[in-house]
């Protein structure tokens, strides 16, 4: 990341400013935080159970971080603009109730419904920004319009997931196991697409100074629109990974899905405004909300205190992370 | 006249309205090619609305707009930008959370596909390096981590950036306004050079003798209109302060001889001083901070900020002895002054909700009247003290916030620059307002890179490197021993 500059070698820094190393450090150490996280977590479940990390105990564990790494990576989108999805959930659930019915009765319907959801969330987006309503707003609504539609298209637990989601979701490649070459893949083309396009610029732009963006000519509605396509997007990946890997739906399928998406990109290392993101801290971030529970039942901490210690460990990154900034301010 | 040569930009009659505020009643203005036209006039008499509609970001509701003798119908910021118009914002327009290089990026849509960022990289820094020389950004900073000074040298040199538009009319809104004297030089060195080369400039700026030195022609503009329009020779200081309509007269302050009579304040030593020098600021005393920008002068302010505030963060109370309640002004207002989404009221009274509250919650009645008499007392042009406080100008933002520290109990005030991009007849009251009230018992911390500013001080230290390097006396203040100790010892280039 930091291996652009100086191509030219044109006057080296020799009077380099001693605040311009701080700021490096304190951004590396930032960088590293979430990868960390990970190591620890994982350090902890070796520690109380060594045979789980091998290829198929990691299998085990973190074939549900797909779905909900796919759910944070469209959160983000939504954040990167300054918005906030409240809505990401129960769209999983509708795509995933969607999937396990029409897409496998009469695909092509199917994938025109799917193909709807988004441009639903493109229409979102776009009231959004032109009618300047705050998108919790918009998207608290738009959470009982899916969860609605999806008791409608699936009102009891069932339905069958397409044949090739479930053989996609559950392929075994050599060596390294499928969760962590999805983890991989997802993050390296959405990395590249959100830090190192020359648009992906103007959209990380848009959410920290949208003043500035529109002052030099950019379409604000269209940075919008934009990602919060992509977060329909990817909410639909998301939701068909999941039936991918739990064969049928349900319409509470995606319950929770929410509140892990925004947990994971904002221990990922993401900020809830000024467009500070990190597409491959979010996917680790989900990786660590996933891999921490799996620790807790590990360590026979009951389910009622689960949730309560996933919120301390986000407490405790959160900390790391506020101490860090506040060295060499 | 031989009209040979169309002018760049041709104004006629336009006008502006925000709702029942009238921002320009008809402006006739003109920028020949190769010509430096200098704007002055008070916050709020139209200057930043006049560029914004020339820049293309306002449409005006009445009037002509002719560049390059075309009658322009729909103009944008797009065509702005393709006719080769530029403008440096007051209020700073890069993004925080970019790189220098993908800042430069989002103004030339050109620079796109693969390598982008390496170009984008080259373009910026090599115009840094042309104006700035030695400037020590490098493009990889995130905008965000620079301080203030920095980011307006960022946004200055790139918008004389060139790729595919040409460059033919530059608007620079208050570009000096935080940065130091010696950066100021170089700017304005070099929107000579490039005027030479036959682009246009306006310069819009509060320091009058830059705009009597840089300016081959000077507009006065009051309450959205042109007062008047001259060659720059034809105007001094005094004739541009009686067009503008201030009424204030500025008055040098009496030598206070009386410096060791009264109890110490504040006694600070910066964390870098090996040589046991302190800082030391006197009951009713104005204590002048100075040097080249970004030296050491905020961190102290803030070091003393926190170890009066009791902070557990203080990692330099051994250094530091304050024996009163503070209250700091800051300089860079938008990010760490105002609550963009509170009244005035709200803004002003927030430091001394202890003594608005009646029972144990704040009473509206009391904050209002606290704000009124403080709008009184300074001047805050609004016609209600529970506006929005973004509705007010950027000056009249800044008297909010000086409204807020001095309404409260604290006894030592903390200045962090806060005058940047206030115009004289404001500053003038701050000034006088200043001195009543360092008559009457309060100390001043005032951290400037104004040498007029400097003036009002009793006692000057200039900071270098994190360190006090000279102790001056009001006595031995000069503009030249500010900078020779702002850069004795400095590695010439």
């Amino acid at each position: 990341m930091t291996s652009t500059g100086g191509a030219g070698g044109i006057a080296s820094p020799r009077s380099a400013n001693p605040s311009t190393s701080i700021n490096a450090s304190r951004r590396f150490l930032r960088a590293i935080l979430p990868g960390l996280s990970l190591a620890l977590v994982l350090a902890g479940i070796a520690w109380m159970n060594p045979r789980a990390i091998s290829y198929f105990g990691i299998n085990l564990m973190l074939s549900l971080a797909i779905p909900v790494a796919l759910a944070t990576i469209a959160q983000m989108f939504v954040i990167t603009v300054n918005d906030l999805d409240l809505s990401i959930g129960t769209f999983i659930s509708f795509v995933a109730c969607v999937g396990a019915t029409w897409l496998h009765d009469n695909p092509v319907l199917g994938i025109v419904v799917l193909a709807a959801g988004v441009g639903v969330y493109a229409l979102v987006g776009a009231v959004i920004y032109l009618r300047k309503v705050p998108s919790i707003v918009v998207t608290l609504g738009m959470l009982f319009v899916w969860q609605g539609l999806a008791i409608l298209i699936l009102p009891r637990p069932g339905g069958k997931a397409p044949a090739w989601l479930h053989d996609l979701m559950n392929l075994h490649p050599p060596y390294i196991p499928f969760p962590i070459v999805a983890a991989i893949i997802i993050s390296a083309v959405v990395h590249v697409g959100v830090m190192h396009t020359s648009y992906g610029a103007i959209l990380r732009g848009s959410g920290g100074n949208p003043i500035a963006i529109g002052r030099a000519g950019w379409s604000l509605l269209k940075t919008k629109v934009v990602m919060f396509t992509l977060a329909g997007v990817f909410g639909v990946f998301s939701g068909l990974a999941l039936i991918g890997l739990t064969t049928s739906a349900d319409a509470n399928i995606g319950k929770g899905y929410t509140l892990l998406s925004v947990a994971g990109v904002i221990l990922g290392g993401g900020e809830f405004v000024g467009g500070r993101v990190a597409p491959i801290g979010a996917v680790i971030g989900a990786l660590t909300l996933t891999l921490a529970g799996t620790l807790l039942n590990f360590m026979r901490i009951s389910p009622d205190w689960q949730v309560g210690a996933e919120g301390a460990i986000l407490i405790v990154v959160l900390a790391a992370r506020a101490l860090i900034n506040r060295t060499g301010k | 006249m031989a009209e040979t040569v169309p002018n760049i930009v041709t104004l006629n009659g336009v006008e502006k309205s925000f709702g029942a505020v009238r921002a320009l009643a008809g402006v006739d203005f003109v920028v020949g090619v190769g010509e430096c036209v200098g704007l002055v006039g008070h916050n709020g008499a139209g200057k930043s609305t006049l560029m914004n509609i020339l820049a293309g970001t306002l449409a005006a509701d009445n009037g002509e707009i002719v560049i390059r003798g075309e009658l322009q119908r729909n103009y944008s910021v797009l065509l702005a930008h393709r006719l080769g118009i530029r403008c440096v914002f007051q209020e700073l327009s890069l993004c925080p959370n970019l790189t220098v290089a993908e800042n430069a990026r989002v103004l030339h849509k050109s620079i796109a596909g693969f390598g982008w960022r390496t170009r984008a990289g080259r373009l910026i820094r090599n115009q840094l390096d042309e104006i700035f020389p030695g400037h020590g950004i490098s493009t990889d900073d995130v905008v965000g981590d620079l301080p203030l000074g920095k980011r307006q040298m960022i946004e200055v040199a790139r918008a004389f950036t060139i790729t595919d538009a040409p460059l033919r009319l530059v608007i620079l809104d208050e570009p000096t306004s935080s940065l130091d004297t010696h950066r100021a030089g170089q700017l304005l060195s070099y929107v000579r050079r490039v005027i030479g080369n036959g682009a246009s400039c306006i310069l819009i700026s509060h320091l009058l003798g830059e705009i009597l030195e840089h300016s081959d022609r000077i507009v006065v503009m009051r309450d959205g209109k042109v007062v008047t329009a001259d060659r720059a020779a034809a105007f001094t200081r005094d004739k541009l302060v009686a067009a503008m309509g201030s009424t204030a007269v500025a008055k040098a302050r009496s030598a206070g001889a009386r410096r060791g009579s009264t109890p110490v304040r504040v006694q600070a030593r910066p964390r870098a001083q090996t040589d046991g020098l302190d800082l030391i600021a006197h009951e009713g005393e104005i204590v002048g901070l100075a040097g080249l920008a970004g030296h050491g002068q905020t961190e102290l302010l803030l070091s003393i900020f926190r170890a009066a505030t009791g902070s557990v963060f203080s990692r330099s109370r051994s250094l530091i002895r304050v024996t009163d309640p503070v209250a700091l002004i800051a300089g860079d207002r938008q990010s760490d002054g105002v609550f963009p989404l509170w009244s005035i009221a709200e803004n002003i009274g927030i430091r001394s909700i202890a003594a608005l509250r009646k029972g144990v919650l704040v009473s509206p009645e009391r904050e209002s009247q606290f704000a009124q008499r403080w709008q009184q007392l300074i001047k805050i042009r609004t016609p209600d003290v529970h506006n929005n406080i973004l509705s007010l100008s950027g000056g009249n933002q800044q008297k909010a916030l000086f409204a807020r520290a001095l309404g409260s109990e604290a006894k030592i005030l903390l200045m962090d620059d806060p005058m940047r991009g206030v115009d004289v007849g404001t500053k003038l009251e701050v000034y006088e307002l200043i001195r009543s009230e360092a008559t009457a018992g309060r100390t001043f911390l005032w951290y400037t890179t104004e040498m007029e500013e400097l003036e009002n001080c009793d006692q000057v230290y200039v900071f270098r490197n994190g360190r006090i390097v000279a102790d001056l006396r009001r006595d031995d203040l000069s503009e030249e021993r500010v900078i020779q100790s702002s850069f004795e010892e400095a590695p010439h280039p």
